[in-house]
């Protein structure tokens, strides 16, 4: 049962109160750049959280098993980028043979996963929280990309709606987008005590 | 290219210039925003990451331009990021050893510097393509207007959020800190107004 409510409070805990975009700054470009339409926003919060998944638990495997018994920390940052670029080009060859038209609309993001701050960052953070378990990290990984779905996908709600108003000159584009975020987290930070 | 030395060297200083404002890394291209807006709740801290980012910029620049006749173009984002990891590792065990107070204050935001998109940036649009001596200065260009970015937020987010600069109280003591500004909401709004003034002055100036 502790198992049970430890991973269940894990993951309420990076999805709702340690949100990596809207508490860590994490993922910030994409989330800036892609979040115009919401489908696309749906999209890339999908692939990213697939390469997440992946990454997140291999870099548990890599670091648990292999890393730490031969006292290789030091090479830690190396191998996490290398299985992060693996991985983002895994799925660039998945989409780009069945979902070609996601594929068009992704372009240069795409690519661009692999230094989204929010993977490494992730990876990272599973090192720092001292996450003991493989379960427990596939479901903080898993987490953390929801976490970033949600936030991506109800910024591009907002954004599509930002369309319709009179924003004052200096402030449109990213200064708008940014303050919009800012009222976000001030609302995410509402979920602070829940835990 | 002109050959004679002056106009080089005036190329030089308008390479260097360039990253201060005209090609801002922060305020203009809108890059590298995760420490900006995570590390930059007090000057200190803002310092160091800029230190540690210059660091890194200039030996992965001076590598890659090195490098740069024998990248294959599908393997080159592969290079520079390891490039660029390798050099993270260096800063970030030099921070360990000589500054462990700040290393445990900027946690894992050393390491992301790996990702951070002005570095691959300015590997890719300078040092893959120009010889050594324009990339170092590139690099210093960059890096000093990435760090002057910083400290200009930090700046801001610790008077009014603190009542201190630098751990010195610089406000008069009725002044009630607004502490909302050190936290991540703070930064969201900070940067943003600060990206107004940006946009402002610079449709001022042309």
């Amino acid at each position: 049962m502790d198992t049970v409510y430890i991973l269940i409070t894990g993951f309420l805990s990076v999805v709702l109160i340690n949100n990596l975009v809207l508490t860590k700054f994490l993922g910030i470009c994409p989330y800036l750049g892609v979040s115009g339409r919401i489908d696309m926003a749906f999209g890339m919060g999908l692939a990213v959280t697939f390469v997440m998944t992946l990454s997140g638990t291999l870099t548990w495997l890599i670091d648990h098993m292999i890393l730490m018994p031969l006292g290789l920390e030091v090479t830690r940052y190396v191998c996490f980028i290398l299985v992060i670029a693996s991985a983002v080009q895994l799925v660039e060859m998945y989409l780009r043979k069945f979902f070609p038209p996601l594929y068009e609309s992704f372009g240069i993001f795409l690519p661009l996963i692999t230094t989204n701050c929010a993977i490494l960052g992730l990876c990272l953070f599973l090192n720092l929280w001292g996450t003991e378990s493989l379960l427990e990290a596939v479901v903080l990984s898993v987490g953390g990309g929801i976490g970033f779905t949600m936030a991506i996908c109800i910024m591009a709600g907002i954004r599509e709606n930002l369309m319709m108003v009179d924003v004052p000159e200096p402030l449109q584009g990213a200064p708008i987008t940014l303050i919009t975020a800012g009222i976000l987290s001030l609302a995410f930070m509402g979920f602070a005590g829940i835990i | 290219m002109t050959t004679n030395p002056d106009g080089q060297a005036s190329n030089y200083t308008k390479t260097l210039l360039a990253g201060l404002w005209r090609e801002n890394p922060v305020f203009r291209l809108l890059l590298g925003m995760c420490p900006t807006l995570a590390v930059t709740a007090a000057v200190k801290p803002a310092l160091t990451m800029g230190c540690c980012v210059i660091f890194v910029l200039v030996c992965s620049n001076i590598m890659v331009s090195l490098m740069r006749n024998l990248l294959k173009p599908h393997l080159r984002i592969l290079m520079f990021t390891l490039t660029i990891s390798t050099f993270v590792t260096i800063a970030d065990l030099l921070l360990k050893a000589f500054q462990p107070a700040m290393s445990e204050a900027l946690g894992p935001y050393v390491p992301l510097i790996i990702v951070n998109c002005v570095i691959i940036c300015r590997a890719e649009a300078c040092a893959s393509k120009n010889p050594m001596l324009t990339s170092i200065i590139d690099a210093f260009g960059m890096g000093i207007g990435f760090t002057l970015t910083l400290c200009v937020l930090a700046g801001v987010r610790e008077v009014i959020g603190t009542g201190k600069f630098f751990d010195i109280r610089v406000m008069p003591d009725a002044f009630v800190p607004w502490a909302a500004l050190t936290m991540p909401v703070g930064a969201f709004l900070t940067l943003g107004f600060l990206l107004a003034a940006a946009n402002i002055i610079s449709k001022k100036h042309s």
